[in-house]
């Protein structure tokens, strides 16, 4: 049997490791919601474990996402992940081929060069050795770059870098030394033996030359093992938690686990795959124009790992979702806040008596229109779809015309979901007693809320979703063709929120020139600032981030145009150009 | 051509610390962008608590400016700047100024209403703000709706602009809640058959008599005021608007019909306020108004060496503080330059 005391550090921490997972990540399904467990099983016997896989080697393995944002900062975290994972099975295979007894030890792939010290005698063993070298390399070559990242982070893309918990650095310091020692104790071997490739062998022979390197060989194995050691028994208590939860995370989440409502144990391995990659920092607007941190989500899960979140880091925030589009696991970060402050504000405390005397209209015309309380701060919207209904001859009844009633999606931003509920059912006994088909509204924050939290007989549709239809729809609307250029400007709750981008665009097609700005458009548009979701921004803040979003997206163009009554108004205080929302514009080109 | 003051801005600040920079014995240049003196005031009508007519104040002040002063009209700065404590400006009119110090009296500009486009400002037909109102007093054209008729309901809505953290203004704009009170009266008494409501969130009466006007406006005109802010305004097809109003002294919403709308705009630091800001890199206090060295001390002194602020730049005021204000900005330039021995 080949055993060297060395080889016991190394070996505590790995079955430690597995232990400890097994338990945390049986306790999280079996605490997972009943309603959703049925659907694990049937996921295990069907075609979605292709895509489980497939989804785990592109995302735990590969980052291909992170590649896609930045080559650099992709290749370094590919080079960790994917080098390892190389590492691991091509040694496990070389140590089944190789090894001069059939038993296969735990940690003798992991310290072949220790136990083998024959050289390589033929072609495919040369070719193991080989690869082996060539995968250290390639770690190797990700750790000099996760260095330099440290000290400047630009480079990979990165404006800022997450900083890190005391637990994270001494278990990114034991992860960075794990290979080097590696190295070093390798080559201490090769020097002697030549049992090495073209890194260790070289390395050996360069610091046998230099240092006698030969002589500290089992210290240096001592060190790599207990590092490793380090690295397994910190893993579960740091943000590299992050290496193994991803996989279950990929897996549930295929299978249809979602945090919706509550903080459940999925959230839990949702929170626990975030790596602290540090990629939402500088999609944060709150970050990057009013200096904030703790509502960034790299620094929220920390907290929610280790610390006490408080009241500011999950109520000043946006909710405009940036941080989410860009995050390179996917994780539910909007639902997730969420779920924390329905978690604070469960009771109602406020008055509705008032629904009660609202009494329902019944109608007969095909089309509602549901303005909403923005709209009616911005008249100037309202006004140009009643032009444009009564342009069309469309019958239409104006639903929330004088007895207003809220959408609930401010109370439900708040958390107060009970509240919420009151508005929704007022809301859709109202909408039920009209005969209508289509409910159109010109708010996207009302849109939102009729799409994903009410269950009506109607088609919701947002205004801009309407009025490309009505132009394509055997050319209802004839427009005027200006001149005049102008860039559109996707509302949060319109794009990434209800994911319509193309609905606006066509319209506006038709009457101006529309300039893009993609670096900031669709999936990727900034928040105007004026977001209902957030409890702590003051108002200079407010206008800062206005600012700074209105100064990326119009230079020397004749308009913004938006489809959001709350963002017109909060980019009209900064405006040096009109503001118009769709609606508008197609009035001014009204043939 | 070379002076000891540049006055920039020719309304009333600038015309009284230009005459008393003149009386202290400084060579003086006095540059504004319009073909006239006289600035915001010289807009106005009746001027609150007593009816004052604001032409006779412009007149006495243009009387008492002396003709030595270089007085520009109808002239914009286009750059500014500073080499050994020498400040050179170049203007409209292709001239250069070289001067020691510079005053800067380039006031403000009224609330642009639109931003509050809950109230209906440009998009209902009869809504007005408080300066027009006044321009329709001053030219005593007869006050009457789109639809040609005289109004039988007028409100008037305070702080339009001002005391508004949803646009960020925080500042009280000092003077609009004693103007809709004199612009209630002066209603009562054109049309006497039209009521006036004030919607306001608290009046502000600090000023000497402007209490008793408030009273007056009460009991001898029947002015009614609803402690309220306007939540928003809607048209009817007839061209009259309906407020949503909370009465927070009754504690209930109200809803209220109504022929004409007045919108009490407050004051803004103006484009040559900004552009000079901006120019000379000024700081700001929270108003956005030029920030003052120090607010009890050095008030008309800013951050920059040798530039002095009187007047509204730095914050709303009234005439009568706005004069003060001027002549005290005289003498801290007289000061600074008795103490640098220039």
């Amino acid at each position: 049997m080949k055993f060297h005391w060395f080889v016991v550090p190394f070996s505590a921490g790995l079955i430690f490791l597995i232990l400890y997972l097994i338990i945390l990540y049986t306790k999280w399904i079996v605490k997972l919601p009943k309603s959703d467990k049925k659907i694990l099983s049937g996921t295990v016997f069907s075609s979605k474990i292709f895509n489980i896989v497939w989804e785990i080697f592109s995302e735990a393995l590969l980052h291909i996402r992170i590649f896609r944002k930045n080559v650099l900062l992709g290749y370094m975290h590919s080079s960790f992940a994917f080098g390892w994972f190389l590492l691991i099975v091509t040694g496990a295979i070389e140590t089944q081929l190789f090894a001069s007894k059939p038993i296969n030890h735990l940690y003798e792939p992991i310290f072949f060069k220790f136990f083998n010290t024959t050289a390589p005698n033929n072609s495919l063993h040369k070719a193991f050795a080989f690869l082996m070298d060539l995968w250290l390399l390639y770690v190797l070559s990700g750790i000099f770059l996760a260095l330099s990242k440290r000290f400047y982070s630009r480079i990979m893309g990165l404006k800022k870098t997450t900083q890190l918990y005391w637990t994270d650095q001494i278990a990114l310091i034991s992860l960075w030394l794990i290979f080097p020692l590696r190295l070093l104790a390798e080559s201490s071997t090769t020097a002697t033996y030549q049992n090495g490739s073209f890194l260790t062998n070289t390395a050996g022979i360069y610091l046998e030359q230099h240092f006698n390197i030969s002589n500290m060989s089992i210290y240096l194995w001592w060190a790599y093992s207990i590092d490793l050691l380090i690295f397994f028994g910190l893993l579960p208590f740091s943000r590299y938690m992050h290496i193994p939860t991803e996989i279950v995370l990929i897996a549930l989440r295929h299978a249809g686990f979602k945090t919706k409502n509550e903080i459940n144990s999925f959230s839990q391995i949702e929170i626990h795959s975030c790596s602290s990659c540090g990629i939402c920092i500088d999609a944060c607007q709150l970050q990057s124009v009013t200096n904030r941190n703790n509502m960034v989500p790299t620094y929220l899960f920390q907290k929610e790992r280790y610390g006490k979140v408080l009241k500011p880091d999950l109520y000043n925030c946006l909710f405009c979702g940036r941080c989410e589009e860009a995050c390179p696991v996917n994780i539910s970060i909007i639902n997730i806040k969420l779920a924390r402050r329905k978690e604070r504000l469960l009771k109602s405390k406020q008055n509705y008596q008032y629904l009660s005397k609202i009494q329902p209209t019944s109608t007969t015309t095909e089309i509602l229109y549901f303005a909403g309380c923005m709209s009616h701060l911005t008249p100037s919207i309202t006004r140009s779809m009643i032009k444009i209904f009564e342009h069309l001859n469309i019958s239409y009844y104006f639903l929330d015309k004088d007895d207003t009633i809220c959408c609930g999606r401010p109370l439900m931003l708040a958390g107060k979901i009970q509240d919420a509920q009151k508005l929704i059912e007022k809301n859709t006994d109202l909408i039920k007693a009209s005969k209508a088909k289509i409910m159109i509204t010109s708010c996207p924050i009302c849109y939102k809320i009729f799409n994903e939290e009410y269950n009506l007989p109607v088609k919701v549709m947002h205004h801009s979703q309407w009025l490309s239809e009505s132009l394509t729809d055997c050319n209802k609307l004839k427009l005027n063709q200006s001149a005049k250029t102008a860039v559109y400007h996707d509302p949060c709750d319109l794009g990434r929120g209800s994911n319509i981008y193309d609905e606006p665009r066509n319209v506006l097609k038709q009457l101006l020139n529309v300039i893009d700005k993609k670096a900031i458009q669709k999936e990727k548009s900034l928040c105007c600032g004026g977001s209902l979701a957030d409890f702590y921004l003051n108002e200079n803040d407010r206008v800062k981030i206005a600012r700074n979003a209105y100064v990326q997206l119009i230079n020397d163009e004749d308009y913004l145009i938006t489809s959001c009554p709350l963002c017109k108004k909060t980019f009209q205080k900064v405006a040096d150009k009109p503001v118009l929302d769709i609606a508008e514009i197609i009035v001014y080109n009204l043939s | 051509m070379n002076s000891d003051v540049l006055v920039i801005g020719g309304g009333i600040a600038g015309i009284e610390a230009a005459t008393n920079l003149y009386l202290l014995g400084y060579s003086v240049t006095l540059v504004e962008q319009e073909s006239e003196l006289g600035g915001h005031v010289a807009q106005w009508n009746k001027l609150f608590p007593n009816y004052k007519n604001a032409h006779q104040i412009i007149q006495t002040l243009l009387q008492q400016l002396p003709g030595d002063i270089t007085i520009l009209r109808s002239t914009k700065i286009i750059h500014l700047s500073e080499k050994d404590r020498l400040f050179s400006v170049n203007l409209s009119n292709n001239s250069t100024i070289t001067t020691k110090t510079i005053l800067i009296a380039t006031g403000y500009d009224l609330f642009d209403a639109r931003l509050k486009e809950e109230y209906g400002y440009k998009i209902y037909d009869n809504v007005i703000t408080s300066a027009e109102l006044e321009s329709l007093l001053r030219q005593n054209k007869p006050i009457l709706t789109k639809q040609g008729k005289e109004p039988s309901r007028i409100g008037f809505v305070h702080c339009v602009g001002s005391r508004d953290r949803k646009i960020n203004n925080l500042y009280c704009s000092k003077v609009c809640c004693v103007t809709a009170v004199k612009q209630a009266i002066e209603i009562r008494q054109k049309l006497p058959f039209c009521e006036a409501y004030c919607f306001y969130m608290d009046l502000r009466m600090y000023g000497l008599n402007f209490e008793e006007l408030y009273n007056e406006s009460q009991e001898k005109y029947g002015v009614t005021f609803i402690r309220g802010r306007l939540s928003e305004a809607s048209e009817t097809i007839d061209g009259k608007l309906i407020l949503k109003v909370e009465d927070t002294l009754l504690g209930r919403p109200l809803k209220m019909t109504i022929d004409m709308l007045v919108l009490m705009v407050g004051m803004v630091p103006s484009k040559g306020t900004n552009f000079l800001i901006k120019e000379l890199g000024l700081h700001i206090n929270n108003g956005h108004f030029i920030a003052s060295n120090d607010e009890h001390l050095r008030a008309n002194h800013t951050n920059k060496h040798g530039i002095f602020v009187a007047g509204s730049a730095s914050s709303p005021k009234t005439i009568d503080d706005t004069l003060a204000d001027a002549r005290s900005a005289a003498m801290a330039i007289h000061q600074f330059f008795k103490n640098s021995k220039l």
